[in-house]
């Protein structure tokens, strides 16, 4: 080959790959954390349902990018008037990715397999109210409530609740088999996830023809994969401090958004002296959540002075219940008697908005006399002492499962508040399906949790996204953990 | 080389001060936040530059030489009160069944990789100072027991052993008196290497967040919060590696220096 | 030989009763030991080269057993259950329950102390908890990283330290000497991640030479896959080429006192030719056993530089593994180290041996 037969060889490569690179039908999505497998519906860690919620599998509703919950794989419903039975149409023409067709038998298999008694569904009290599930025929199915539940439909959407095919259940958590608008192509662990586009999506399909979702849980790699334009985008940007140099940066556009994530400080309600309601009260003054926002979370995030998110239309401010008043606080712990303060424990989960934020809180509160104690630890240990041994006396935590207010009307709950009023509202809520009637008792709920002082309630979570500028259709809010690619593409 | 020894001894001894300095006195409070002041560049006020809290970053290194210092220290203590009597043992009865179990164990210890075990350690017990230490000192015994075995060993066919032992003096009795007064240089210049090992290990699990905890400040999670801020403070990650370097690089020069000048010939075995 | 065989048959009985599934590897790993024992006992007619030899075969699986009942047990007792901890906050106590059963983890620690052993004598290194994968691919998948990493290192470093301390040698006292030892007291007092930090600050973040973390796989050539070790390597090989160097030139030195050295240069060699023919190969002994334990230190050492790369190796899995109490992951990975670590030193006391027959007649 001569020279110049070399020269031309080499340019022509590059003109291809030059072409190649403006028609992009691909896309490299970053996400923190690897999901240990591919079953949403039997473990809780959120990169499940990051990469394959709505992608790969559908459930009978779903949630949009702006929290409203749509129709899924069931194209209608009725209610019967006693709130107990739902009755859903399902899609037509709705396969599966190994080609088999989408009936009301496997609808009935998921929801029946995620509420047995050997279920390994992390969310199985989804299912709790469901006495029965009956195949109607093969499109339609019945569903038979034991009690009335005004968030059904919404629990429908949860990833934990997806419809799955029966034969695929062996080999699930490698090779997963759902009805989504992509199919799973491969999984190099420790690194990646590619997914290609399902052609025969009963719905409208997925304009990108492949994906890949990259793992990078270290904030610095994350910062330079995003800066080298190794991926296309960061879904969940793991570090706050480095959001402006992006933002500085022509080439990326940074998506700021919410979460479900109330970010709290969980007092152990049963614990000496937090049983007493000037105490919590205390702890909740002494707290500057501005600085806390602004320290851990370089300013991302949204204060909140209750356990609602303020995304949420039913939402009411109560910040001013516990505004920062370090004299207030001392003069609180001085009248419930411990006017020389008092030592606790502040056991901290590894994310940084609780490290950090577990920082600031314990210098604040020793302002005030408080001497608490940080004890960083390990999910596997945080969900063992503070969460089951109940053994701790404050920790900072995100809860990020959607409208999860129910939780304070579990006693037995690690933060162990025992309110019965507080247990009456909920069955109420519960039980009512009326939106407005509905809004009243969320408020009231929200109220009574702020004045009782139950947690420290610190701020939402943000959403924080990163991606090139010319990437489109991503969502911005996380209203569950999902990363849906169906709308995205690229601008021309 | 006592240039060594000097140099080595003035880098030592100046991380001490700052230490034992910081009881009494340190610039501003190293644990008070001041985040409206959040990462400062070096300035009058802040010597050091501020952190991304906006405590004082020259408070927090005088305080972190305090960690490093005492965690190190004491896991080469561990390694010596039991290293020492263990390898006094095993010469003492030398090619016994007792002396062959000691060395096996300390193989068996070497066998284990230090740090994975260290992590370990500390994740089952807990992260904190006490057991940084402990996962440190246990790699310490078999360190002072090798080489208190090896450096006896000859000690025990030189004339003035074999005198004593004629004498009627016993085992444990002539290793205290006479065996251990001839090794101690040698276990002194060892106990300096293995110092500067220490403050080296404790940065190493610091910055995987297993050492001391908030809000005592040490090197390592110094390092470990400033990896995200590098690119925009670089001071962040530059101080508190600059604290380990010269402290590390002061003890083992004074470990050099004092090898040269306790005794010339004197081998230290360094891993 | 009978009195033996029947001893076998009756530990054989007691244990296949007492221990669950894994009954035959128990029987036969005492009978193994037995025979060793009473083999390297026996003291006629054996070569002693094969007496010790089995003598250390012995202690080799005597060190092993210890190390994996110390490894099992030791990491048996943390704290945190991987069931409860891939279940979340909102899992049912019957889930989790469920779970357990699923993963084996209602069994007796005896039991799945025996199970494990067993499994990995065979090769078997059990399930994953969480990845629901075998072990033993992940570990291999993981070696493909942390092996061409430390080898990586390895080579880098030499390549620093071979010339370094040549050349500290041949100029011994003068100022390149002093140049070269004071490089090497600072090399040796960097913390490898700070410089590890450091590298990614100046080559990865500003001039974007190189990436910051990550593993690009072989898949993508031999280049790419290189060029993502690049860094870690450098910052694993410094402190390690420090310490080399050191090792190089004083075993040259003390060579350049010996005696053949000196009629070498009686017979008209320089200094540096000297060094250059006789030296060099006489202070290989030295050298190699060192650059050998710095590669077993290599291979589990990198743990935190794996982090700090964001690199798939051994490493990272171990630590992976320990957060989400993915036990087996853990118990495999540190007793395959151990493995390695003890395996490599029976090696090396064989070879000692097999040059020096005086080693043979100690323990």
């Amino acid at each position: 080959m001569s020279l110049k037969s070399l020269i031309l060889a080499a340019s022509s490569a590059l003109a291809l790959t030059a072409g190649a690179a403006v028609a992009k039908d691909s896309i490299i999505v970053a996400m923190q954390l690897e999901p240990p497998h591919l079953d949403p519906t039997s473990a809780a860690a959120g990169a499940i349902d990051s990469v394959l919620y709505s992608n790969v599998f559908e459930g009978l509703t779903r949630f949009m990018g702006d929290g409203s919950v749509v129709p899924g794989l069931a194209k209608s419903w009725e209610i019967s008037d006693d709130g107990l039975t739902y009755t859903f149409n399902l899609q037509a023409g709705v396969t599966f990715h190994d080609g088999t067709t989408l009936d009301a038998g496997d609808v009935k298999f998921s929801l029946d397999r995620a509420r047995a008694e050997d279920s390994t569904n992390a969310q199985k009290a989804l299912f709790a109210d469901i006495s029965e599930v009956t195949v109607v025929d093969p499109q339609t199915v019945k569903i038979t409530l034991a009690e009335p539940n005004g968030s059904f439909l919404f629990n429908l959407a949860w990833g934990d609740a997806v419809i799955v095919a029966p034969e695929s259940i062996d080999n699930i958590k490698t090779n997963p088999i759902g009805t989504g608008a992509f199919k799973f192509a491969n999984w190099v662990q420790g690194d990646r996830i590619d997914l290609e586009k399902n052609a025969d999506y009963w719905g409208t399909p997925a304009i990108l023809n492949s994906a890949t979702f990259k793992f990078i849980s270290d904030p610095t790699a994350a910062f330079s994969s995003v800066m080298a334009e190794d991926v296309d985008a960061f879904i969940g940007f793991p570090a706050p401090e480095n959001i402006p140099q992006f933002e500085a940066d022509p080439r990326f556009q940074v998506l700021v958004g919410s979460t479900e994530g109330e970010t709290i400080l969980s007092i152990n309600n049963k614990q000496a002296p937090f049983d007493n309601v000037l105490v919590r009260q205390a702890v909740a003054h002494a707290i500057d959540r501005q600085s806390i926002i602004d320290g851990a979370m370089f300013g991302y995030g949204t204060p909140i002075g209750s356990h609602f998110a303020p995304h949420n239309p039913a939402y009411v401010d109560l910040t001013g219940n516990s505004a920062y008043d370090p004299e207030k606080a001392k003069a609180l712990l001085a009248e419930a008697g411990l006017a020389d303060g008092f030592a606790t424990t502040l056991h901290l989960p590894p994310p940084s908005y609780a490290r950090r934020g577990g920082e600031i809180v314990a210098a604040q509160l020793a302002q005030v006399g408080i001497k608490a104690e940080i004890i960083n630890v390990e999910w596997a240990q945080w969900l063992e002492t503070v969460f089951r041994g109940k053994n701790f006396g404050l920790t900072i935590i995100s809860h990020t499962e959607p409208m999860d207010i129910g939780i304070y009307a579990r006693p037995e709950y690690y933060f162990q508040y025992d309110n019965k009023g507080f247990q009456e509202l909920m069955a109420d809520l519960n039980g009512t399906t009326d939106p407005d009637k509905r809004v009243t008792l969320m408020q009231q709920a929200q109220t009574i949790l702020s004045e009782d002082y139950v947690n420290g309630y610190l701020f939402q979570l943000a959403q924080l996204s990163v991606a090139k500028a010319g990437v489109q259709g991503l969502w911005t809010n996380a209203p569950t953990q999902a990363a849906d690619l169906t709308a995205v593409s690229w601008a021309d | 080389m006592t240039r060594n020894l000097i140099i080595g001894t003035a880098l030592s001894s100046l991380v001490l001060l700052a230490a034992l300095v910081s009881f009494v006195w340190t610039p501003f409070d190293h644990a008070v936040m001041n985040i409206p002041a959040k990462l400062q560049t070096p300035n009058l006020s802040h010597w050091l530059g501020t952190d991304h809290f906006g405590r004082d970053i020259f408070s927090m290194v005088m305080v972190g030489a305090r960690t490093s210092i005492a965690v190190a220290l004491v896991a080469v203590g561990i390694g010596m009160s039991i290293g020492i009597p263990l390898g006094l043992t095993a010469a003492a009865r030398s090619g016994s069944g007792l002396d062959e179990l000691i060395m096996r164990g300390n193989d068996l210890v070497f066998a284990f990789p230090s740090l994975v075990i260290a992590i370990l350690i500390t994740a089952i017990f807990g992260a904190g100072a006490v057991n940084a230490i402990i996962a440190i000192g246990i790699f310490n015994i078999p360190v002072f027991a090798r080489i208190t075995r090896g450096a006896s060993l000859s000690l025990w066919q030189r004339e003035f052993i074999l005198a004593a032992r004629v004498s009627g003096k016993g085992l444990a009795r002539i290793s205290a008196e006479h065996i251990l007064p001839n090794i101690a240089n040698l276990l002194i210049v060892q106990g300096t290497i293995q110092f500067s090992l220490g403050i080296l290990a404790e940065a190493g699990l610091s910055y995987v967040g297993l050492g001391a905890q908030p809000p005592t400040p040490s090197w390592g999670r110094m390092l470990a919060d400033a990896q995200t801020m590098v690119s925009f403070a670089p001071h962040l990650a530059l101080i508190p590696g600059s604290a380990i370097i010269v402290t590390v690089l002061g003890l083992n020069l004074m470990g050099d220096g004092l090898r040269d000048w306790l005794d010339p010939k004197l081998r230290v075995a360094r891993t | 030989m009978q009195g033996l065989f029947s001893h076998w048959r009756a530990t054989r009985t007691y244990f296949c009763y007492t221990i669950g599934n894994r009954r035959f590897f128990i029987c036969d790993l005492t009978f193994l030991l037995r025979s060793l024992w009473t083999f390297s006992r026996r003291p006629s007619n054996v070569p002693p080269m094969i007496r010790y030899s089995l003598k250390r075969l012995l202690s080799l699986i005597l060190s092993l057993a210890v190390a994996s009942l110390v490894i099992f047990f030791v990491i048996e007792i943390a704290p945190g259950d991987p069931a409860s901890f891939m279940l979340g906050i909102n899992a049912q106590p019957d889930t989790v329950a469920a779970l357990r059963i699923e993963l084996g983890l209602d069994q007796s620690k005896f039991a799945r102390y025996a199970d494990w052993v067993g499994g990995m004598v065979q090769g078997d290194f059990g399930t994953s908890y969480t990845y629901r994968t075998p072990v033993a691919g992940m570990i291999s998948d993981r070696l493909w990283v942390s092996l061409p990493l430390a080898l990586y290192a390895l080579i880098l470093s030499t390549l620093i330290a071979f010339p370094a301390g040549i050349y500290a040698a041949s100029r011994r006292g003068k100022t390149g000497d002093m140049a070269v030892m004071g490089a090497t007291q600072l090399g040796v007092a960097v913390p490898n991640f700070w410089f590890a930090m450091m590298l990614v600050l100046i080559f990865a973040i500003n001039l974007r030479w190189f990436n910051a973390g990550g593993f690009a796989g072989w898949d993508k050539g031999l280049l790419a896959g290189l060029h993502s070790l690049t860094l870690p390597a450098i910052s694993l090989a410094l402190p390690q080429a420090a310490i080399l160097a050191r090792v190089m030139r004083s075993a040259l030195l003390d060579i350049l006192g010996e005696d053949f050295m000196r009629t070498a240069r009686a017979k008209g060699l320089s200094r540096r030719q000297a060094l250059w023919r006789h030296g060099l190969r006489n202070a290989m002994i030295p050298v190699l056993t060192i650059i050998g334990l710095q590669f077993s230190f290599l291979l589990a050492g990198a743990i935190i530089i794996e982090q700090v790369f964001y690199l798939p190796g051994l490493g990272r899995l171990v630590f992976q593994a320990i957060s989400a109490r993915d036990l087996i992951v853990v118990e495999s990975v540190v007793m395959l180290l151990v493995f390695a670590v003890i395996t490599v030193n029976f090696l090396v006391d064989l070879a000692y041996a097999a040059v020096d027959p005086r080693l043979r007649n100690r323990t």
